[in-house]
């Protein structure tokens, strides 16, 4: 299961790290942004240690929010061109059998880069 | 054997026409033989669904009264042709919204009246004794058009070469997306399915000749704009009625930071005549060849890294200098093969009859560059070569010195060979100066991936990569990667604003 981290210092205190130690869970970043008032952070946590790994990052000050589905698609204004494939670091899109683009959403880290390339607007980003 | 066209359209009105789509033809040609394939299909319906920039549409919106001759006219703020006096005008595809900028376009425009939806008319004129009527503002659906005739200049191109992108920087273009270093390859175009791929020879695609146009039957105008068939490149003008258009198969799509464009579904019947139809309709994926271009270059001559057939595109990679790349597809295959499905529907149902062309596209066109009179204008034109540089083994203290003294906000850095390593800015020193642990030498707060222009480079592209990168000067470097001088953005402004129209 995926968490979005937000903290509000420069990332001098190493609260990610913090947390793995408190609770012993190993947690994997997949992705960060950091600049001079606040950072954000994308953490894959094992589904039974999510809540502990939650409270743990909460108690050292950060806002923590689950990441039920990264991408999704309007299958209305998708035309299964396929612009979304290559461009994705996750590999989340793919075509079928019938060349429908199919989604694993979970693979998602929410870099936003296929919400820019979709020609149709299909993909908007939502956690 | 010969089959005539009378032949297939009497066996499209009894119902018992045999009709294939393009893509099982090689399988049916390897089962039956060449011969055998030609007594058994009678039809072969290609088609093809992807951005088709060059497209628009023919509106007359009836007489106002007082009556107008409409000179300057805009469809929801998209400003359509003006001078086609009095109420007709043409919108095009790519024309942008003077309002949305390039989140609402032309394309738009037509898939809000092919979806029936209320479009914004508004138009001026100076006025005349037969049209005293100076403006007008109503809103129209497309119901209330006497004509909506889509006719696009350039269609279906029988194929088109692929993108990728070598150089450092993330690229946004008609191809989609380009990641830097070469991260991925992007190509368009249904292969196997393309219309002109499955009649190369021009034997049965040509003037008049029926096709499936955005959901209507429309017919082929004849050769398209660029149409270049003697390299392989051919293309369609093609018309039809968008008040039977339907946006299954005509859809607006944005490219970011390149505008709107209009995806659009093709398809034409080829009637199976003889082996050579048969032969030519067996095209498989395999035997359609194109090249990966680099856009990294930013000129018309886009130098090709390697020959790749569409069976390879379509697989999801290629292998470049060793490595497997990700392949985009930018053209719509599932909606490529609805519209050859859609097609082989209407003839199974002895809606549509074929025809040969009346007048035979030209085979051996080629489409030239531009003649260009006027030479463009280099960074050599207006850089500044009165440029102080500083050296990397300095201290800041002395770049802030020169950086006061010759009043610029950018110091070049050069090594002891005198070759360009960095550039520092009025911010680099500043920031040091705030924050001074331990950097004293200029090495310590330059930035180090410089990007430079050249002299004999257009300086319209120099402008490019002072936009892309949010920066105010770039270093013009040598061959030998020495700065010989800067070429401000302040400049450049003065330049092309002064030039006018130039973006």
């Amino acid at each position: 299961m995926k968490l979005l981290v937000t903290f509000y210092d420069k990332g001098t205190n190493p609260i990610i790290a913090k947390a793995v130690m408190d609770t012993g869970v190993l947690i994997n970043v997949e992705r960060a942004v950091i600049n001079s008032s606040e950072g954000e952070a994308l953490v894959d946590v094992p589904d039974d240690a999510c809540h502990i790994v939650g409270e743990a990052l909460k108690r050292l000050g950060a806002d923590v929010r689950i990441v039920e589905n990264g991408v999704s698609r309007d299958l209305n204004r998708c035309v299964s061109c396929g612009a979304c494939i290559s461009i994705c670091p996750k590999e989340v899109f793919s075509f079928d059998d019938d060349w429908m683009i199919v989604t694993d959403e979970k693979k998602c880290i929410l870099c936003g880069r296929c919400v820019l390339a979709c020609p149709h607007q299909a993909l908007t980003i939502s956690y | 054997m010969h089959k005539s066209i009378d032949l297939i359209n009497q066996r499209l009105q009894d119902g018992t026409a045999k009709i294939v789509t393009a893509d099982q033809m090689p399988a049916i040609v390897e089962e039956l033989g060449e011969e055998g394939a030609l007594a058994e299909v009678d039809v072969v319906t290609t088609g093809t669904f992807g951005a088709m920039c060059s497209s628009g549409g023919f509106l007359n919106f009836g007489h106002a009264e007082p009556p107008i001759k409409m000179e300057r006219i805009w469809l929801n703020d998209v400003e359509g042709y003006g001078g086609l006096a009095a109420v007709d005008t043409y919108i095009g595809a790519t024309m942008q919204s003077e309002t949305r900028g390039e989140r609402y376009g032309g394309a738009h425009v037509i898939e809000d009246f092919i979806n029936k939806r209320p479009v914004e008319l508004r138009a001026q004129s100076k006025g005349s004794d037969c049209y005293p009527r100076r403006s007008i503002t109503t809103e129209l659906t497309i119901d209330d058009l006497n004509q909506a005739i889509m006719v696009n200049p350039r269609n279906a191109y029988q194929r088109y070469d692929a993108a990728t992108n070598t150089s450092n920087t993330l690229l946004y273009t008609y191809m989609g997306t380009l990641l830097p270093n070469t991260g991925n390859i992007s190509y368009s175009g249904a292969g196997t399915l393309n219309p002109i791929c499955n009649d190369p020879n021009f034997r049965l695609i040509g003037s008049g000749v029926p096709l499936f146009l955005g959901g209507a039957q429309g017919m082929v105008v004849g050769e398209g704009t660029q149409h270049s068939s003697s390299s392989g490149f051919g293309t369609l003008m093609t018309t039809g009625d968008m008040k039977d258009m339907s946006s299954d198969f005509i859809r607006a799509a944005i490219m970011h930071r390149y505008g709107p464009t209009l995806y659009v579904g093709i398809g034409i019947p080829l009637p199976v005549l003889d082996i050579d139809v048969v032969r030519a309709t067996a095209v498989r994926d395999e035997d359609i060849m194109i090249s990966i271009r680099d856009y990294g270059v930013p000129s018309r001559n886009r130098p090709a890294v390697r020959k790749v057939s569409y069976a390879e595109l379509k697989s999801g990679s290629v292998e470049l200098n060793g490595e497997e790349i990700r392949t985009s597809s930018l053209s719509s295959y599932r909606n490529a093969l609805a519209v050859a499905r859609k097609l082989k529907d209407w003839l199974d149902q002895g809606q549509m009859t074929l025809s040969l062309p009346t007048r035979y596209i030209d085979t051996a066109r080629i489409s030239r560059p531009m003649r260009e009179t006027k030479r463009v204008t280099l960074v050599s034109e207006i850089m500044d070569t009165r440029v102080i540089m500083v050296k990397e083994d300095e201290e800041i203290q002395l770049a802030a010195k020169k950086l006061l003294k010759g009043e610029a906000n950018h110091l070049p850095v050069q090594n002891n060979e005198g070759c360009l390593v960095g550039i520092v800015t009025t911010f680099d020193i500043s920031k040091a100066v705030v924050h001074p642990e331990r950097k004293l030498k200029v090495k310590d707060v330059m930035t180090r991936n410089v990007i430079t222009t050249e002299a004999n480079e257009p300086i319209d592209i120099a402008a490019q990569k002072l936009e892309h990168h949010h920066i105010s000067a770039l270093p013009v470097v040598d061959a030998k990667g020495c700065c010989i001088a800067l070429l401000h953005a302040s400049d450049l402004g003065r330049l092309i604003t002064s030039h006018g129209g130039n973006q």
